[in-house]
């Protein structure tokens, strides 16, 4: 018990770190981009006085240092402020496009699971047929094809075409409308599972067949297990912890990653925040969503440990190590 | 009160003008999309409207960018006056007015009966309210210079509303469209509203949609419909998917030509071409070397063929324009004719001017279309006359930096959308530098004409010599394209300044 909790501590206090450096490194990065939020307020035809009486209100009037600090301190108090373009408060509209993002996420990421375990399984075991090498080969090729391809390919089939889903945009009502905002959701989430599942498919190959070339597989095979129940019992079990370890990099990466999928989609996003944020030096917004998004990394890095460890007992025997 | 003239229910004040708005209102109503043709329509059904202007707020005053004037403007809030869509100014609050004879003080009558969506009534405190929102120190109008000319306002009364002005100003009323009038009790207008329009925002979800729902204590006539949606897209193919699979109904501002044809041969479709106020601008920085030199901007001009860019970026759609005033505005010429096309004499010009062997510049190009294309274009077209041409992408927000604060540039492209905005010209701090003092002091005497005659022909005046001049290079008119499901009619087809009034609109049952 005591090793979990120093581990823990340890973890948090990793955790604690990173937030603080990606904090500065963003607003590093944010101001070194040209431009002024106070731009985004303004229009053509606006007079000197408007326009510095916007960069009032936003802060961009301030040293650098200052702005800094006011950062920090309002980060500190985990207060996230408000939109500087639509005054809205960051967390409860991260809140709202977080509705979006994450159900669409989880349903990729399942999918992908779901395509990717089979198929990667049988890439390695039957490396030497035909059908084996073709997953092999079509899963490269899904590496190599854009996100926003396969969007705009599904869409053209199975919306325009063939009518059988929206071709993009959310119900103005969201989840209150279930059946309407799931149907919103499928084509955004087979293109993200195409995707996700094309680079999962070789992990979980290559996974595979270190674990088939294992002499504790053929140690098992020797005591006369036959070949599916040795990979069951012993190789699914070992394959899965560098697995999981991918597994937690990917959703983390598709939290964000989503972006191109919700542009495509017209889908109101963390993504599509994110990127809006960036075009009108909102700064307030996009601080909130990477900072939001950086903890759910560092949450996500987090459980996919735990779940190694649980996995794996190797992993916890080790006096207090952090996995990896 | 003595030695007032009366105007009532409508802002020009000679017979003539009207009767031109009367004729203008009926070839409206002719043009718009099968007006005659749908007589049964469902009046409660749910208009979705496709757009790619999502507003950031829901506050004009604060920021709020062109999307806002599509979604609000005489849906949810109405003005004194409003900017019809055959680009008349007609009376909505106002019942009607009076101008004293010195042009010094408008005394403004309300409709009566008028309620906010929270069930308050109009009064003359709340058009105070809003018209001192526009002038205050926080406002981020783009009206509130035009608006300075206020001196003070008076609320003799409920029903009455006394402007004083400090100098005279023809175009208050027309100013006033861009005010909306808000109850004076209200507070987050940021994010809701209460407004006296024929809507209520029932919903806002950002970066998705905007739904209005109708207003029942409406003063005026009723919607034609039961409820609006305006459905935001960040990319123009899915808007146009949309609409295609039937998840939209209109778009209301179609901006990527090739997808013109997928409706144009599709009988459930309707694509109707209106009239735009957007122009673009190859805008020169006036101040500089060698563009404060008329001849090098009057060889640019003729250097470039305006048909030939217009024709590749819009097909058949948009039309050329010779100066800054499209022909929506009152004081419209046509000057396309000057510096026409005509390389020769382009080239001549130029060494004239001094430059034999050409010149090289940069042009700041904005990253969204079409810009970019347009800016590779002319830089085919100048090379022609010896001009070496650097284009420098940048996006919208550097622009605003770069370009419009700190005049740190050699020349820019720049989409102009507002009506009525030749009045920049007599800016000389203006972003693209312009300085003719006939033009300064034509365009100050206009505002304060005594006849929207006298104002029409300073401003033609003005217009000429700016074109003359070739203060900068208007390349072409946007085209304004609305496509709609061919169930729905009833929808504004110029959609100035980025209105679209939603009340009127029909759909099939």
């Amino acid at each position: 018990m005591p090793v979990i909790f120093s581990y823990l501590f340890r973890r948090l206090a990793i955790l604690l770190v990173s937030i603080v450096v990606a904090a500065a490194i963003l607003f590093v990065l944010l101001r070194l981009l040209p431009g002024d939020p106070a731009n985004a307020l303004v229009s053509v035809g606006a007079d000197p006085e408007q326009i510095e009486a916007a960069r009032r209100q936003v802060g961009s009037d301030l040293p650098l240092s200052e702005q800094f600090f006011r950062f920090i301190f309002s980060l500190a108090r985990f207060d996230l402020g408000a939109s500087f373009v639509s005054h809205t408060p960051v967390l409860p509209e991260i809140g709202k496009r977080l509705t979006v993002t994450v159900p669409l996420t989880l349903m990729a990421f399942v999918l992908a699971i779901a395509i990717a375990l089979p198929l990667g399984i049988v890439a390695a075991v039957k490396s030497n047929r035909w059908y084996g090498s073709l997953i092999s080969v079509v899963s490269q090729l899904g590496i190599a094809v854009p996100v926003f391809w396969i969007g705009i390919l599904l869409v053209t089939v199975f919306a325009v075409n063939l009518r059988l889903f929206p071709s993009g945009g959310f119900p103005p009502r969201g989840w209150a409308r279930p059946d309407a905002a799931f149907d919103a959701l499928v084509l955004p989430v087979i293109t993200i599972a195409i995707v996700m599942s094309a680079s999962l498919i070789r992990y979980v190959r290559s996974a595979t067949q270190d674990v088939l070339g294992s002499d504790y597989l053929r140690t098992a095979r020797a005591l006369g297990a036959s070949f599916p129940e040795a990979l069951i019992r012993h190789g699914i079990r070992n394959a899965s912890v560098p697995v999981i370890s991918i597994l937690g990099m990917e959703l983390a990466s598709t939290l964000l990653g989503a972006v191109v999928v919700e542009r495509v989609f017209s889908l109101p996003g963390l993504g599509s925040m994110l990127l809006l944020g960036i075009e009108q030096r909102d700064y307030p917004n996009v601080q909130g969503v990477l900072f939001i998004s950086t903890l759910l990394v560092l949450f996500l890095g987090f459980f996919a440990d735990l779940a190694q460890r649980l996995i794996d007992p190797r992993l916890r025997d080790r006096s207090g190590g952090v996995a990896r | 009160m003595i030695g007032l003239t009366t105007v009532k229910g409508s802002t020009q004040n000679n017979r003539r003008m009207i009767s031109r708005t009367a004729i203008a209102a009926m070839l409206l109503s002719a043009l718009t999309a099968g007006a005659a043709a749908a007589a049964d329509f469902d009046a409660d059904a749910t208009i979705t409207i496709g757009s790619l202007y999502e507003p950031q707020n829901l506050d004009n005053t604060a920021g709020a960018g062109q999307g806002i004037n599509e979604a609000f403007n005489n849906n949810v809030y109405e003005g004194l006056f409003r900017l019809a869509d055959s680009g008349n100014v007609e009376p909505v609050l106002a019942k009607d007015f009076k101008v004293s004879e010195d042009g010094l003080t408008y005394t403004f009558t309300l409709q009566p009966g008028v309620k906010f969506h929270s069930g308050d009534a109009l009064t003359s405190k709340d058009v105070k309210f809003s018209i001192e929102r526009v002038t205050s120190a926080e406002s981020k109008s783009s009206r509130k210079n035009s608006l300075k000319v206020i001196a003070g306002i008076e609320t003799p009364d409920d029903a009455t509303v006394v402007i004083k002005l400090s100098s005279r100003s023809i175009s208050l009323p027309y100013n006033l469209s861009y005010v909306w009038i808000i109850n004076d009790t209200a507070t987050n207008l940021t994010a809701t509203e209460d407004g006296t329009g024929p809507y209520e925002l029932a919903d806002w979800r950002r970066g998705s949609s905007l739904a209005l729902t109708r207003f029942d204590d409406y003063w005026g006539q009723k919607p034609s419909n039961g409820d609006v949606v305006f459905q935001y897209f960040t990319e123009a193919t899915a808007l146009n998917n949309a609409l295609l699979t039937g998840s939209v109904d209109i778009i209301t501002s179609v901006q990527s030509p090739d997808s013109l044809v997928q409706f144009k041969d599709n009988v459930d479709f309707t694509v109707a071409e209106g009239k735009s106020t957007t122009k673009l601008l190859l805008a020169y920085n006036d101040r500089v070397a060698p563009f404060d030199n008329v001849k090098v901007r009057k060889a640019l001009a003729r250097a470039i063929d305006d048909a030939k860019l217009l024709k590749a970026v819009w097909g058949d759609y948009g039309s050329l324009i010779g100066s800054m005033v499209p022909p929506t505005d009152p004081w419209f010429i046509d000057l396309t004719k000057t510096d026409a096309y005509d390389v020769e004499s382009a080239k001549a010009l130029l060494k004239e001017a001094g430059y034999p062997d050409g010149f090289s510049f940069t042009i700041d190009t904005p990253n969204y279309d079409p810009h970019p294309i347009v800016a590779q274009f002319l830089q085919t077209e100048l090379a022609k006359i010896g001009v070496k041409v650097t284009i420098n992408v940048i996006t919208a927000n550097e622009w605003y930096s770069k370009v419009y604060k700190a005049h740190d540039f050699q020349a820019t492209l720049q989409e102009h959308v507002n009506h009525r905005d030749i009045v920049f010209y007599g800016n000389p701090d203006f972003y693209w530098g312009y300085n003719n003092p006939k033009v300064v002091d034509l365009i100050k005497q206009a505002e304060a004409s005594t006849t929207t005659e006298e104002q029409t022909n300073r401003l033609k005046d003005a217009n000429t010599i700016i074109a003359e001049d070739a203060a900068s290079n208007w390349l072409y008119l946007y085209p304004q394209i609305v496509v709609s499901a061919k169930s729905v009619t009833g929808y504004p087809l110029n959609g100035l300044n980025a209105q679209f009034f939603a009340g009127g609109i029909r759909k099939a049952d």
